[in-house]
């Protein structure tokens, strides 16, 4: 433990999420021209878009709900619902298998595509590449220490080490210890990842917050008035 | 009853000679810029042929528009929960190639070129990647019935027609259909947008897009079964012709109608009960959509509809513009121009008057002092085939058609008798149940109609938009050099108008629609 870690699992950490939210409200009222999907499916409708956009964004739900469960949710939460430990790293190893590898290779055919593709490659922005590329460390990253470590037996066990660490950093008693002596490869997993959120708010990933679930409930045809309080006037008559 | 004015255009096929002025003054107003060159918000189509993008009537394959399911109706391509799922990739998306890879020529290279045997050329470089391309399909590549022996027969109109249409260059037939964006009354396009980026205005029925809400996610482009919305590559934002809607605020019409050639264009507003929008999409026989539509509209001289109207909101100038529309009068009244494809339920608000035509081998050329019971049943063999209008224009229905060139013919043969000198001919006329009165109207119309009387459009009434400065940035391209981030700062309002009462408008969602 000295400052090299303090920076790592604790400055580091605040630094990054500072940027995350603040950029998000840069962004969101200086850009909302610039903030969509930015979808290239327009210049080619490939079977690389189709299968690699499905693999990767399945995949990356099945990953975050993961994420959720192992790391946000304390293990102690688990037994409460008759989860014994067996079948909750039973359900880790093989869904977070799942999940990483449909999204390594759907991350892959879509890097495949933006390097090969011409016309892809040439009106993307160079930062939808470096965002491709930093999304590939974290997931290949994350997806070797499940697939690998954890699978064969490894004795770490990240709920009793980031979980707290993570819960720690949100609830603003930071724990650099948790860390400090995890592998490295979880290490790295959580660097990058941390990274990866500084840079979210100035690329295309801001489309998540995109979802647009409020299409459900809402009527199909959209008016829209010059003069919004007079319409409400006259609906109050 | 809840009255909306709505605008409409008109456009008389019989004057349109294909020159494609309005296609290149539209482009040069408003698409010439990156991303946005292949777009032709207006684009004038020769027919029979696949059309621009290539079978864009096929909606079997494009699945634009709505459709009745189960008694319902709904999108064709798949309702809400059906947009969302398929959200990482629209399968029904058609891609740049379905319109045209874009072009330019290596000008460069005939000024700097080093001496050699033979003269320089300009080669064609694609406009996406920069690279020589061979040119294989372009905008209009059908112009006058080129390669018509190829695609003719993929054109969705020639169904049940195929055995009787010939290509060969002596039984040949043609048109010229001219698009722009409908502008419908039930858009499937505002209905297939998942973030809500576009709308219809509620002053005068402009469909457009919100250029900051676009989240690029592709559905209003599947979702138009006109294929009237396009995506910039450039951007990464959908966009779609806009009525001109900066000059129909200032009482001028369209730059595609200010600058046609032969005068073809005609622009009013007309009246339509909100309410029953839904009710007349949804009749159940496809036939039945275009009187549904007529049914909609409301006339502007009937008193209690001109009460209704000023109690909606509806100012007075509009609703004396709303009497004068030539729309109304051509569409509803004369009933002589009609909506492009009603199938699709959009209830399309730019309407044609469908084209005269040779007649095959009929009368060998004596033609004036003929009688009703001859001259109608030879309007079936005009060289135009019936049919082909039919499922153009009225969804199948010859009847209405052959109804309308009828009168068109009988207009024409009483205004010679009177040209002529002769005692007005009403034979023909009474026959199809039209007053001397409106004979002359519909001469008046479409004869000699001058600037005013093609176009009236009441100007807005912007004194009465309170917070000007919340729509910047939401309907134009602010993007061009110009100042893209001054529509979201200051102290914004979203005017996002929503009212649970009708078929249209959000219920219950946040008063900021955006996602």
């Amino acid at each position: 433990m000295g400052p090299i870690d303090f920076f790592l699992w604790v400055a580091y950490p605040y630094i990054t999420l500072t940027i995350f939210i603040v950029g998000h409200i840069w962004r969101y009222n200086h850009d909302q021209f610039g903030w969509s999907a930015q979808s290239s499916q327009f210049l080619r409708s490939d079977r690389l878009l189709k299968w690699g956009s499905l693999l990767f964004h399945i995949g990356v739900i099945f990953v975050f709900f993961g994420h959720i469960g192992g790391i946000v949710i304390p293990h102690t939460f688990y037994p409460m619902i008759g989860i014994s430990e067996e079948m909750y790293h039973f359900g880790a190893v093989w869904f977070g298998s799942l999940a990483g590898a449909a999204m390594v290779i759907g991350g892959a055919l879509l890097t495949i595509r933006r390097l090969s593709d011409k016309r892809v490659k040439s009106q993307g922005s160079r930062a939808d590449l470096y965002v491709l590329l930093l999304i590939g460390i974290v997931t290949v990253v994350g997806f070797t220490n499940t697939a690998w470590y954890t699978a064969t037996g490894g004795d770490f066990d990240y709920r009793y080490t980031i979980g707290p660490w993570f819960r720690g950093i949100l609830s603003f008693r930071p724990m650099p210890e948790m860390l400090a002596f995890a592998p490295w490869g979880f290490q790295a997993h959580v660097i990058a990842a941390f990274t990866l959120f500084a840079v979210w708010p100035f690329t295309r990933l801001v489309h998540v917050w995109s979802l647009p679930l409020e299409y459900i409930k809402r009527k199909y045809i959209i008016y829209r008035r010059a003069n919004p309080n007079k319409s409400k006037k006259a609906k109050a008559q | 009853m809840r009255i909306k004015a709505q605008f409409g255009m008109v456009m008389n096929l019989d004057k349109c000679i294909g020159c494609h002025t309005c296609s290149v003054t539209c482009n040069n107003t408003w698409t010439n810029r990156r991303g946005a060159e292949y777009m032709w918000w207006n684009n004038v189509e020769t027919k029979p042929g696949i059309g621009y993008p290539k079978e864009w009537e096929n909606q079997e394959k494009n699945k634009g528009g709505w459709e009745m399911r189960k008694g319902e109706l709904s999108l064709k391509a798949g309702g809400k929960a059906n947009k969302l799922l398929n959200i990482f990739y629209n399968p029904d998306l058609l891609d740049i190639d379905d319109y045209y890879e874009p072009w330019t020529y290596d000008y460069d290279h005939l000024i700097h070129s080093p001496e050699k045997n033979h003269q320089p050329v300009a080669r064609p470089q694609s406009q996406l990647t920069g690279e020589y391309m061979e040119i294989l399909w372009g905008p209009n590549w059908e112009d006058d019935l080129a390669g018509v022996h190829e695609t003719g027969k993929r054109d969705p109109n020639m169904r049940g027609i195929e055995d009787d249409v010939k290509f060969e260059f002596e039984q040949a037939f043609m048109m010229y259909l001219p698009r722009i964006c409908e502008h419908c009354v039930n858009p499937s396009c505002v209905a297939s947008c998942p973030s809500g980026a576009m709308y219809k205005r509620e002053e005068d029925g402009i469909v457009l897009v919100d250029q900051d809400a676009c989240r690029s996610w592709r559905y209003c482009m599947t979702g138009c079964p006109y294929k009237k919305v396009y995506f910039n590559w450039h951007t990464q934002k959908a966009e779609k012709c806009t009525f001109c809607f900066p000059r129909i605020e200032n009482g001028d019409p369209t730059i595609c109608s200010d600058t046609c050639v032969g005068r073809i264009r005609y622009i009013g507003i007309v009246l339509y009960d909100a309410d029953r929008v839904k009710e007349a999409a949804s009749v159940p026989n496809d036939q039945d959509l275009y009187e549904a539509q007529l049914d909609l509209i409301l006339d502007p001289n009937d008193p209690d509809v001109i009460e209704q109207a000023k109690k909606d909101g509806i100012p007075e100038d509009w609703i004396e513009a709303a009497q004068e529309s030539p729309v109304y009068k051509l569409a509803c009244e004369q009933k002589i121009a009609l909506p492009l494809h009603p199938e699709y339920r959009t209830m399309p608000m730019v309407w044609y008057i469908p084209p005269l035509s040779p007649i095959v081998d009929a009368f060998n050329g004596h033609f004036n002092s003929l009688s009703p019971e001859v001259v109608f049943p030879a309007i079936d063999q005009f060289r135009i085939p019936i049919e082909y209008l039919a499922n153009l224009l009225t969804a199948g229905d010859t009847e209405v058609v052959s109804t309308v060139l009828k009168k068109l013919v009988a207009m024409r043969t009483y205004m010679r008798s009177i040209d002529l000198g002769q005692e007005p001919d009403t034979r023909l006329i009474d026959e199809m149940g039209v007053t001397e009165e409106m004979a002359r109207d519909m001469y008046e119309l479409q004869a000699i109609a001058k600037y005013g009387d093609r176009y009236v459009i009441p100007k807005a009434h912007r004194e009465e938009a309170e917070n000007m400065f919340a729509h910047q940035g939401q309907a134009g391209f602010d993007f061009m050099e110009g100042c893209s981030s001054c529509a979201a700062s200051g102290d914004w309002k979203d005017p996002y108008e929503f009212s649970d009462a009708y078929w249209g408008d959000l219920a219950g969602g946040s008063t900021d629609g955006r996602q």
